[in-house]
């Protein structure tokens, strides 16, 4: 970030490089129950990004000593894809993502009932197949609808987006250039209905008045992501998708 | 044909539920202010006296009094480790069984592998469980042959109908004989045709345990099923 270049992000008529406007969000797919032997899971586009995830349990915790007696243990693990980012990634676990591992696992256990199955793990594996700037938000708006539909009770929801200055303007859901050249990245995610903050993080500077802004966009964006993610939830029980109607005949 | 399926109300986890003058019973949360809220992605049930939201997937946890499919995993000395679906094992003591058994050779009787109908016997505050198969006349036994399926524990009631309606329909159309276990674990044994229609309408069933008319959805399969029907009841 902060990467001095002559690159003009924002045009004069405010378009941005991929010509969306300052409040203007990536186009969202979220697709979900995408994996046969996981208990839920979804697979979300997200703008340039590709991310699947995969829930299983509750499953007692192994090995032992991480089992809480009182709750269940939410273990996130995010992953990124050797070849999903221009430089080849080195595969495995690094600082970044032993992070937003630990940040995707809080955030969600916000948001689930952990208090109903003590002793419980459950896992979310995260695997970021193409990045472009927005990952661990993304990677946690996805894995919150794959733990709804392995069917895991939980509170809310968690729904997030992303917010950063980009020439000296406060703009929604940073792309990758943006992220890379911009002057600040707010990455943010909430309880979708009562809105409680479950993860704020920031790269770069922002003033007071800048970061009330960027998080007021946030909390307005996530709104319409939540409409997503209910979408995706409910397509797979649609009418038209039960099973054929035909059984009179064959 | 026309389609007279309609899908019941959808909630997901954090959505209000207004219970009106029903009781909130199942798949609620409810906060400081006495609201409640979903606390799953699932389908809305009104009954006459309560409301309950019936999510679409999950896994059982066991209740005292359930009875339940399991498959046993590991012999001990004196007890069996079962797995029955859910988070957590569950026990099978020896003291717990009709047989005449002594400590130490208690795999003649059950061994890894075999699946068992049980009764959950107690469980406690921290979620540890033992089942029991010493109830008379509740069919509680070791399960020979047969086939096992499994679905998601909240399609269960679904699956029984009211008064086991539903699977006594599927039980007489399919000459079968058919357990289900509250985890979600079916047993079902018969010839092989009829084992082969009988997981059919319980496939069926599964999926559309959240549309309405399906009484009659699956009356109308099995009735197309029926050339495919071994008569013999093995």
């Amino acid at each position: 970030m902060g990467t001095p270049s002559d690159k003009k992000l924002i045009n004069e008529n405010g378009v941005r490089l991929d010509g969306r406007g300052d409040e203007e969000i990536r186009p969202i797919r979220i697709t979900t129950n995408v994996l046969e032997r996981a208990d839920g899971s979804a697979f979300m586009e997200w703008g340039g990004n590709k991310i699947m995830v995969a829930v299983y349990g509750p499953r007692e915790a192994y090995p032992k000593h991480t089992q809480d007696i009182e709750k269940s243990v939410i273990k996130a693990r995010y992953n990124m894809a050797a070849f999903s980012v221009d430089e080849r990634k080195r595969p495995g676990p690094d600082r970044r993502s032993t992070e937003i591992s630990k940040v995707i696992s809080e955030a969600l256990s916000a948001a689930v009932l952990v208090e109903q199955f003590p002793r419980t793990q459950i896992d979310v594996f995260i695997e970021v197949i193409q990045a472009d700037a927005g990952t661990r938000i993304a990677s946690l708006t996805a894995a919150s609808v794959a733990l709804a539909s392995a069917g895991i009770p939980m509170r809310d929801m968690v729904v997030g987006c992303s917010a950063g200055k980009v020439e000296d303007r406060i703009v929604l859901d940073l792309s990758k250039d943006e992220d890379n050249f911009g002057q600040a990245d707010l990455p943010m995610a909430v309880l979708s209905k009562s809105k409680k903050v479950v993860l704020v993080q920031m790269d770069g500077d922002l003033s007071k008045e800048e970061f009330g802004k960027a998080t007021g966009m946030v909390l307005q964006a996530t709104d319409r992501i939540a409409e997503i993610q209910r979408k995706a939830l409910s397509e797979k029980y649609n009418i038209e998708n039960l099973s054929e109607s035909n059984t009179g005949g064959e | 044909m026309i389609d007279t399926r309609e899908i019941k109300e959808i909630v997901f986890p954090g959505d209000d539920i207004d219970p009106g003058n029903l009781k909130a019973r199942n798949g609620m949360h409810r906060d400081s202010e006495g609201k409640y809220t979903s606390q799953f992605f699932g389908v809305l049930q009104r009954g006459e006296e309560y409301i309950d939201v019936v999510p679409f997937n999950g896994s059982y946890f066991p209740r005292r009094g359930d009875k339940v499919i399991g498959k046993v995993m590991d012999v001990g000395p004196s007890m069996w480790t079962v797995d029955i679906k859910s988070p957590y094992m569950t026990m099978l003591h020896m003291n717990d069984t009709p047989w005449r058994t002594i400590s130490g050779d208690i795999k003649k009787f059950l061994t890894s592998g075999d699946y068992v109908y049980a009764k959950v016997m107690n469980v406690n505050e921290v979620k540890e469980s033992w089942i029991t198969l010493k109830e008379p006349g509740l069919g509680l036994r070791k399960l020979e042959g047969g086939h096992i399926m499994a679905i998601p524990a909240p399609k269960v009631p679904r699956m029984i109908g009211k008064n086991g309606s539903m699977v006594n329909m599927v039980k007489d159309a399919t000459f079968t004989r058919i357990v289900i276990g509250q985890n979600g674990l079916i047993w079902i044994d018969g010839t092989p045709e009829n084992v082969i229609v009988a997981s059919e309408a319980v496939a069926l069933i599964e999926s559309e345990a959240h549309a309405t008319g399906l009484t009659d959805r699956i009356t109308e399969f099995l009735k197309s099923k029926k050339g495919e029907i071994n008569g013999n009841t093995q």
